[in-house]
């Protein structure tokens, strides 16, 4: 089946089967790694793209539920050579190690900031929490989402 | 302590943000599955429904008329090359694939190699395999039963399910002692099988080049270089010989332990590539993650302690069963089959001791890997810190005083326990005394009493636990024979630049920061100019690895090293260009100056542009330097954590209200990263101690093989952890540092045990096993008459 897709800006065209995964689409078709695969239950947000501007898990989504629409992975976070507020909050919180669950983390935050732009703690714990991290114990990742979201008040 | 360099310099002491951040905050990162290569195809295995039954047949036609798939592979086929057995780490065997029998559920029957993923997993979905069920042992107390079914029938002349036995200590002074006691305490602790579930799977793409005969394999382990050689030692007779295989270990999300060994996905993957000269992809999912790679723990244990009548504690006494899954494929030095199970003396100054340990199998898949803990530690830390509480609150007297009267004294370092080990330095009183002002100790014990009068169930638990981490010192340490040093090469340039490569592998450690601060704390070189590299063999020393907290006490030691190479060939062509003598010159970060005569100096940069443009007669030009440590000693980092839950009568649910976790691991080269491994290994100890738990049924069906039930803490169930530190260096490690990744894995669990049995004593309650989930609790109150 015949799939259009806009993904960060870019408009892309691809011939996939009905049953491909859009984190398969994303991945390996048209070779954005940012977004990655962590479970096949649903569980642990690695993959967590933004559809329409909503946190979506793109393993859990199949391409062609996508087509025509707007789509945000992590690599479409930098713009024009300026990180995202959230990406310089991670860095400067020390809010990843091995990265792995970063661009999901990221994205879920994105859209949850965007609808919540004053976060209280137990927020932030609460958004976060269809993602799993297994190497930062969850401190620093909401220390970036508080210092991002800290960035975004300043800056609005 | 305060930084020796500047923070433009960025040496020890200073929190650098870290140099791997950028890329993977852009999704730039380079992870196994990553990587496509040209023409590639892909492997998908089919696993057992049974934990223990003859292969009557595989029947591939089904899916060799799936569209995309070219083979399926089977354990005949690799029987064809010998390569249907492998070694494991701990000189047992592993198949690859099976010929005649399964051994646990889960297990790799055959294998799909096809030219897209879906293909493969179109193709295994439809292999047929007929079964011939046999008798399953789950438990090992039965399969040490007479008349169990012996379960390892390829071993010729095993008539048993036992592996080894393994003893250590002194039994006769250690029975003495307890004859001898006023007073013992006795306990079952069970340690239940874990998995790492790091949220990176493991997985490789074999590349086999037929024209010039070289093996890449880009593949997510911790230990590329040992792998390297395994590699060459199990293929050599099919023609893989060691300089035509190349390891490449690229970003790693997340290792823990479960990146050690071999699996046999990585060997199929190979072997089919070998066979078909394409690049092969195999990337396992959550499922066959959490039911087929290896385990951590499953240990029985009985522990006795004896104290004297004032309350000094005098011996311990442990005997244990060791639950291996069907092989001993532990990842563990050679000598110790039980890991470093024996540091089971913690921090507490006993005059005997005695531990007995008994490997055994099963119809489950090969434990005895750790779950971010060097080689046992956890097992050892929560047997004497569950037994040392059991003690205080038998005696009536306050875990924390308990603690103090039995520690090791700081003047007693270097220590030896009774056990043989030589810890190199301590402080517990310091850091224990630091976490009880940090919680504000007594006015926790003046709540507890009140909430308790009131009938609210609130606990205090401690945990004051000694590592031991930094293997380890040739003469008793090595995997396979080979010897666990490791290494570090650094070439500095012309422009004073500098580049640095390591045996070790960061899987988020963040080893391409702290290893430029160590280098930049010894050459003065700024931290941003150097450049480390690990994870390729073609390229990188030869090394261990990482895993066991290993990488700071002994790669980072080799990092010291080396760069003090580097500075005394700095230091003659320093002396060169200023014409004055090598004794002549004073150091600090970054320059040569002449003594008394500041205003004349060379830095170190000015030294390097020497070395290749104007270098003395008779020295070889460059600037470089390798070091291949070998530590004289392991480290003993140590804590003590402080824990604080309420209980809920009602359903039995156990929160943590506080928890303060003040570490040790000697000097510190970046405090923020150091902070950050303690919150991730509070949460790793957390797990366990509440959530994880891998268990099998009678028939040997795994529970909890996927996220739906092996529970993962999200943000919501992890505290907001609050995190201190006390600083002994370690008088051997040229850094004085210890290492400090699994510290918090290994002391936690046993400070939330211990204060849910403090929450619950006056019920009557005196032990409760991992994980302490609501439905245990619940269980235990309505058993004590609580009703909630
Ligand atoms: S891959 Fe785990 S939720 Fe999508
Ligand atoms: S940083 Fe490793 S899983 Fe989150």
């Amino acid at each position: 089946m015949q799939v259009q897709l806009t993904i960060n800006g870019e408009k892309h065209e691809a011939d996939v089967e009905p049953r491909l995964l859009l984190v398969h689409l994303i991945r390996d078709v048209l070779r954005l790694t940012g977004t990655h695969i962590g479970c096949d239950t649903t569980h642990c947000g690695a993959c967590t793209v933004l559809l329409e501007g909503r946190a979506v898990k793109s393993c859990t989504l199949f391409a062609v539920q996508a087509s025509g629409k707007q789509l945000m992975t992590v690599e479409g976070l930098e713009q024009d050579g300026k990180l995202h507020p959230l990406q310089e909050g991670f860095m400067a919180e020390h809010g990843l190690q091995c990265g792995y669950c970063t661009p999901g983390m990221l994205m879920t935050s994105v859209a949850f900031l965007e609808k919540h732009p004053k976060p209280s703690e137990d927020d932030i714990r609460r958004a976060i929490s269809g993602n799993l991290c297994r190497c930062t114990g969850y401190v620093n990742i909401v220390k970036a989402v508080q210092h991002a979201a800290a960035a975004l008040q300043g800056g609005a | 302590m305060e930084p020796r360099t500047t923070a433009d310099v960025g040496g020890m002491g200073h929190s650098l943000k870290r140099k791997e951040d950028p890329r993977f905050i852009r999704g730039r990162g380079t992870y196994v599955d990553d990587v496509q290569l040209p023409g590639m195809l892909y492997l998908d295995i089919v696993r057992s429904t049974h934990a223990h039954a003859k292969i009557v047949k595989i029947d591939s036609a089904k899916a060799l008329a799936v569209p995309g798939v070219l083979a399926v592979i089977t354990g005949a086929d690799l029987a064809k090359y010998n390569l249907h057995w492998m070694p494991t780490l701990m000189s047992d065997t592993q198949m690859v694939l099976p010929v005649e029998k399964v051994m646990y559920q889960a297990q790799e029957v055959a294998a799909v190699l096809a030219t897209s993923r879906y293909a493969a997993a179109d193709g295994a979905a439809v292999v047929e395999v007929e079964y011939d069920p046999l008798p399953v042992v789950v438990d090992p107390r039965k399969a040490l039963e007479p008349g169990a079914p012996v379960l390892r029938t390829d071993k010729k002349d095993k008539k048993d399910n036992h592996i080894w036995h393994w003893e250590w200590g002194e039994k006769a002074a250690t029975d003495r002692a307890f004859t001898e006691a006023a007073v013992t305490v006795k306990e079952n602790i069970y340690l239940p099988r874990i998995h790492v579930a790091s949220i990176e799977t493991c997985g490789c793409i074999a590349h086999f080049d037929k024209i010039d005969g070289k093996l890449t394999v880009w593949m997510t382990t911790q230990a590329p270089h040992a792998i390297r050689t395994v590699f060459a030692l199990v293929a050599g007779h099919v023609g893989l010989t060691e300089h035509k295989i190349r390891i490449i270990s690229p970003d790693i999300g997340g290792g823990f332990g479960g990146k050690v060994p071999v699996y046999p996905g990585y060997v199929i993957a190979v072997a089919a590539s070998v066979l078909t000269g394409k690049p092969v992809k195999w990337i396992e999912d959550r499922m066959e993650n959490l039911q087929a790679d290896s385990f951590a723990r499953d240990y029985h244990i009985t522990a006795e302690l004896a104290a004297n009548k004032d309350g000094k504690l005098t011996a311990l006494r442990i005997k244990t069963l060791a639950d291996h899954g069907y092989t001993d494929a532990a990842a563990n030095p050679s000598k110790f089959p039980a890991g470093l199970f024996h540091v089971c003396t913690g921090s507490y100054d006993l005059k005997a001791a005695h531990v007995e340990v008994d490997g055994v199998y099963t119809n489950k898949p090969p434990g005895g890997i750790a779950y971010r803990c060097s080689f046992r530690v956890t097992e050892a830390v929560h047997t004497i810190e569950r037994m040392v509480d059991l003690m205080a609150h038998q005696l009536d007297i306050d875990p924390a005083e308990f603690r103090m009267k039995n520690f090791v004294k700081p003047e007693q370092f270097p220590y030896k326990s009774a056990l043989g080990w030589e810890y190199d330095s301590g402080n517990y009183a310091g850091a224990l005394q630091k976490a009880m002002d940090t919680i504000s100790y007594a006015e926790l014990r003046k709540e507890q009493a009140a909430r308790r009068a009131r009938g609210e169930l609130m606990g205090i638990g401690i945990s004051s636990f000694t590592e031991i981490v930094g293997a380890g010192p040739s003469k008793h340490f090595d995997i396979l024979g080979l010897k666990m040093f490791d290494s570090c090469e650094i070439r500095v340039h012309p422009t004073g630049k500098a580049i640095a490569r390591f045996g070790t592998k960061s899987q988020g450690q963040g080893h391409e920061t702290t290893y430029a601060q160590i280098l930049a704390e010894e050459l003065g070189i700024p931290a941003r100019d150097i450049q480390v590299e690990e994870g390729d063999t073609d390229t990188a020393p030869y090394g261990l690895g990482t895993y066991a907290s290993r990488s700071t006490p002994v790669a980072g030691a080799a990092a010291a090293v080396a760069a003090r190479k580097v500075r005394d060939k700095a230091r003659k062509i320093a002396a060169h260009l200023l014409e004055v003598a090598e004794d002549d010159l004073v150091w600090e970060p970054g320059k040569f100056s002449v003594k008394g005569a500041p205003s004349q100096s060379k830095t170190i940069q000015d030294c390097a542009f020497a070395a290749y443009t104007n270098h003395p007669q008779g020295m070889e030009a460059g600037l470089e330097a390798v070091s291949y440590y070998d530590p004289p000693n392991l480290t003993y980092p140590f804590g003590s954590y402080i824990c604080v839950v309420d209980v809920d009568a009602g359903t039995g649910e156990v929160k943590v209200r506080r928890f303060v976790a003040i570490d040790d691991c000697g000097n510190i080269i970046n405090p923020m990263i150091v902070q950050g491994q303690v919150h991730g290994g509070l949460t790793m100890g957390l797990a366990p101690a509440l959530f994880e738990e891998i268990s099998y049924d009678e028939h040997g069906n795994v529970q909890g093989g996927s996220f739906i039930d092996y529970l993962v803490p999200t943000a919501v169930e992890t505290p907001k952890w609050e995190t201190g530190h006390t600083i002994t260096p370690s008088p051997h490690h040229p850094l004085g540092a210890k290492g400090v990744g699994e510290s918090a894995t290994v002391g936690a669990p046993a400070a939330i045990a211990n204060a849910v049995v403090d929450a619950l004593w006056h019920l009557g309650v005196r032990h409760v096993d991992i994980p302490i989930t609501p439905a245990k609790v619940w269980k235990l109150l309505r058993e004590h008459g609580v009703r909630g």
